[in-house]
């Protein structure tokens, strides 16, 4: 028996009794007072929930869905239609505000900045209140300028408001980004002899407008939110038809439909806005900051 | 012009005094709507980050419905629905007949939407804290009570003050979205206002002014509270 025969066995015995090396057990988990509240409050909504489906089987109403139902869904359009205009031409408009804000121009900038602080300063229903109610003073001299049309429809009232509205507050987004792109990218651009023109739309608009995605997406979302208000002032969108069904039927489930729907069309722009977001900037990700490549790095150092 | 002015004027005429009762509604109900929604919002913000599964999922359900949701609906689902739920919860256990005012319902429900977007706000002013503070509270053998009132809150309100003042300016404007549920809040009383008097330019135009000066007399409140929790900074 030679030496190295004792080796291979004690190799063999190594590889074939000893248990391999394993990753340590996960950590126990204790009843931490946090997992017990945690479960409690998990408890909660389930029976919250499980209270929901109760209700809507005791209480489902297919003459209600039948009747209410269509209308609940052409509100949601008049929503989405509403949003629509004031997010797209709010945009344009913000544009020439924030130029305005960012001009040099002292009468210019002071405009800007008062007009965006009273929109953003005072309630969307109360400037909503100030448009619709406050164009009727003025029916006369409006018929005389050939408007009348426009401001004795609610939901242009509407739309004109939430248009003013988020105009403001896109304009701070818009100006805050491009404030915050770095003084040196002015200067390179400048230094390589580009002009202002090209500067602002090749270099600096595309990094401020990744900045201003973000806010942007929370605006978009405040305004579909914000929306509801137009019912007050007698558009039937989502909101309108949803308080027409329950003063009509008093059942309280309509309102629960409504919310359900809002919450689907938040949660889908949210979800698209953070695609949109992630593969507008998927050029700023590092590839090594995967998981996966972190680990190579990290047996790497080991060895 | 001087006839506007004098609609505005205290007395049985002018409605300077409903005026005054309105904005004191509205101030009340933020003032009210602070600490609930600012207690609620950093309890959510422990509970996101306290790192348990149950936990973090429970208070996210919470937050992402009263964050998606409009305020106006919220507003209805709670003066009508906890209206109902409330009523049929008493019959059946004191055989009583409850009902909520319409400024309850405002608390609560502004007070979710605000605890809500604050709970994010904490969140991120948490993670701004760097975790060699805790450490080092705790090798100076500070209890977690302790350690959060000594250490971290301190640094915790610099870190979430933008953010709050911000959620406090939104709060200010989200009150007039009660005078939606009869409550006699500035705007619902300048509505009446206009009603009798058929001046709605001139009145809402007031209304938004007020509402102004308020936010303008926030900015100035925040600012001086901001040089406060900046006065362990020194000097600039």
């Amino acid at each position: 028996m030679s030496v190295g025969d004792v080796a291979a066995d004690d190799r063999a015995y190594v590889s074939e009794q000893l248990i391999a090396a394993q990753p340590p057990p996960p950590e126990a988990r204790r009843w931490s007072k946090a997992r017990i509240a945690g479960l409690i409050l998990l408890g909660i909504w389930t029976a919250v929930a499980a209270g929901l489906v109760l209700f809507f089987i005791r209480e489902w109403n297919p003459s209600l869905l039948q009747r209410y139902g269509p209308r609940l869904l052409h509100g949601l359009l008049v929503t989405i239609e509403l949003v629509g205009i004031a997010v797209i031409v709010g945009a344009a408009l913000a544009c020439l505000v924030g130029a305005a804000r960012l001009s040099r121009n002292k009468f210019i900038g002071t405009f800007a900045y008062a007009y965006v602080y009273f929109f953003r300063g005072t309630p969307l229903l109360a400037q909503t209140f100030l448009v619709y109610y406050g164009a009727g003073q003025f029916r006369d001299s409006f018929e005389a300028a050939g408007l009348w049309w426009f401001f004795r429809d609610a939901f242009n009232c509407a739309a004109l408001t939430f248009t003013l509205n988020t105009a403001a507050y896109q304009a701070e987004i818009f100006q805050g980004a491009i404030r915050g792109v770095q003084r040196g990218q002015w200067e390179g651009a400048r230094a390589l002899g580009l002009s202002r023109t090209v500067i602002f739309f090749k270099v600096i608009a595309p990094q401020a407008l990744i900045t201003a995605l973000r806010p942007l997406g929370n605006e978009i979302i405040f305004m579909i939110k914000g929306s509801a208000i137009a019912s007050v002032i007698t558009v039937y969108d989502l909101m309108g038809e949803t308080r027409l069904a329950f003063s009509r039927s008093f059942d309280f489930q309509v309102y629960l439909w409504a919310a359900g729907l809002y919450l689907i069309l938040v949660e889908t722009l949210r979800r698209f806005w953070d695609a949109f977001e992630a593969r507008l900037t998927r050029h700023l990700k590092r590839a090594e900051q995967t998981p996966k490549g972190k680990r190579v790095v990290d047996t790497q150092m080991g060895a | 012009m001087a006839d506007l002015f004098s609609l505005l004027s205290f007395g049985p005429d002018g409605w300077g005094d409903e005026l005054l009762a309105g904005l004191g509604v509205t101030v009340a109900l933020a003032l009210v709507t602070l600490p609930v929604g600012l207690v609620l919002g950093f309890l959510l913000a422990l509970a996101k980050d306290s790192g348990d599964r149950a936990l973090v999922s429970a208070s996210t359900i919470l937050t992402t419905i009263f964050r998606g949701l409009p305020e106006l609906l919220t507003l209805f689902i709670i003066y009508y629905g906890g209206q109902i739920a409330l009523q049929q919860l008493f019959r059946l256990l004191f055989d009583r007949y409850i009902e909520f005012s319409s400024f309850t319902a405002g608390v609560i429900a502004l007070s979710l939407v605000f605890a809500s977007f604050a709970s994010e706000v904490f969140l991120s002013a948490f993670r701004g804290i760097q975790s060699g503070q805790y450490e080092g509270s705790y090798a100076l053998g500070l209890r977690p009570t302790s350690t959060m009132r000594l250490v971290i809150l301190p640094q915790l309100i610099k870190l979430a003050l933008p953010g709050l003042s911000n959620l406090w300016l939104i709060l200010l404007k989200d009150t007039s979205l009660v005078s939606v549920i009869a409550l006699n809040d500035l705007l619902r009383n300048t509505n009446i206002a206009v009603g009798v008097t058929k001046e709605p330019f001139f009145f809402y135009a007031v209304a938004c002014l007020i509402y102004l000066s308020l936010s303008l007399l926030s900015s100035v409140g925040i600012g001086s509270i901001d040089r406060w929790a900046r006065r362990g900074e020194g000097a600039r």
